[in-house]
């Protein structure tokens, strides 16, 4: 039985991939938590234009402002959940003492959170961009923006969360210690949208974000996992 | 091949108050470690210090005379964990969840079927967990502990929510596996009696 059992550790990719799948059955089977944000975001980009008026010129002005700050509250929103109901039922026990590296496991649930609150709202973008009156090729620019600008946050807001999990209601602390990180994510996106918009040179805020992303691609995981071994204890 | 755990003159302070210390113990294989004491005593708290769950103030578990730190991944990849949060998703189905925990450790040939219908949850299998009440539950986290094929299992108040043949059943369990050479370290607070080896640490 047991005693030869060591080399049947399925692979680091197999536990990234199953964390990943895990997540995404469960999101697919509570649609509730996918779709709060995203509604958040979509009220919040409709709303904006019928409080400060419907002139064009200021809308164009303040769009992708509205739309970059509206993203990053409703990931910051989404991302409490991240680790609380693996905390609560055990299964953060479980990938503490499984044999699969936990930054893996860990960059399996964010991977997955992104896909479910991140990547939604890239796709939803274009259309409340309509309201602000973005021509098309803005429209491209700001989904790029977008794309990687969330890849960040999911991947910071995951340390954030993972500090805060064994707290109850650690909600305002985690915006508290994800918003220095994720604020100047929001003024590259913002900033490059309307540069683009304004026909300027706009790649240097895209190069920048791309950094940002493999940044925390890189270093998130860790520095979530170590948070997450020293909340559990 | 055999294995062995050892612990070293452990000592575990939380806030004020120190659990226990200079505590040692050594657990072959074929053999069963028994942690008991009262409420509230630090038997949950030793289990994890052991499991390497919580950090030690002195003291260190060892694998086969190896500080369990320096080979994290081969003990973790040794050993499977029951406590009382199962760690199942009750949004998920048995079948699901088991086959999430495939992908997370070593898993024996044995005919699931087979294990299901020891354990009495065969015709619960399409079911969410959510639905199926705190003793059933506890028989899906047997039945991962019956899938894995490892050497060591960690068990945190095994008797909980089960009926009396479940209990029963828990304590078969543990004999058949310690006579074919596994260990288990138990935390529990009644009296568990089981035809194997058996090492008591008694927590103050």
């Amino acid at each position: 039985m047991s005693n030869e059992g060591q080399r049947d550790i399925p692979g680091m990719f197999a536990g990234l991939a199953a964390t990943t799948k895990r997540d995404l059955l469960l999101a697919w089977k509570r649609p509730g938590d996918v779709l709060n944000p995203l509604f958040f975001f979509a009220m919040v980009c409709t709303l904006f234009p019928l409080a400060v008026g419907p002139s064009a010129e200021q809308l164009e002005f303040s769009g992708p402002g509205v739309l970059w700050v509206a993203a990053l509250l409703a990931t910051l929103l989404s991302l409490n959940a991240l680790f609380i109901s693996d905390f609560e039922d055990g299964s953060l026990d479980q990938f503490l003492v499984s044999p699969q590296p936990l930054p893996m496991l860990v960059l399996g649930k964010t991977l997955a959170h992104w896909l479910t609150s991140g990547l939604p709202l890239v796709f939803v973008s274009p259309i409340l961009a309509i309201t602000y009156r973005m021509p098309l090729s803005v429209v491209g620019v700001m989904m790029l923006t977008l794309a990687l600008g969330t890849v960040s946050l999911s991947l910071l807001g995951s340390i954030g969360a993972a500090l805060t999990v064994g707290l109850h209601r650690g909600t305002a602390l985690l915006s508290l210690l994800i918003l220095p990180l994720a604020m100047p994510i929001m003024i590259l996106g913002a900033n490059a949208v309307s540069l683009a918009a304004t026909n300027d040179i706009y790649s240097t805020g895209i190069w920048a974000l791309g950094a940002y992303a493999i940044a925390s691609l890189s270093l998130a995981p860790y520095a979530t996992a170590a948070a997450l071994r020293i909340s559990n204890e | 091949m055999t294995h062995k755990l050892s612990g070293d003159n452990l000592t575990l302070i939380r806030g004020e108050r120190c659990l226990f210390q200079e505590l040692s113990f050594a657990l072959e294989s074929g053999s069963l470690l028994i942690l008991e004491g009262r409420n509230g005593c630090g038997k949950t708290s030793l289990i994890r210090a052991i499991a390497g769950m919580l950090s030690l103030e002195e003291g260190a578990v060892y694998w086969d005379d190896v500080p369990v730190e320096k080979v994290r991944q081969t003990f973790h990849g040794s050993l499977v964990w029951l406590a009382h949060r199962t760690g199942l998703k009750g949004d998920l189905t048995l079948v699901e969840n088991l086959g999430f925990e495939r992908s997370l450790r070593a898993h024996s040939t044995q005919d699931p079927e087979e294990v299901y219908e020891r354990l009495g949850i065969s015709r619960l299998k399409k079911l969410v967990l959510r639905s199926l009440s705190a003793g059933q539950q506890r028989r899906v986290a047997l039945a991962r502990m019956l899938l894995s094929n490892v050497p060591l299992w960690f068990m945190d108040e095994p008797f909980t929510n089960l009926d009396r043949e479940g209990r029963v059943l828990v304590m078969e369990l543990v004999e058949e596996h310690c006579s074919r050479g596994g260990m288990c370290v138990m935390a529990a607070h009644q009296d568990v009696e089981i035809n194997v080896p058996t090492t008591r640490v008694k927590i103050q």
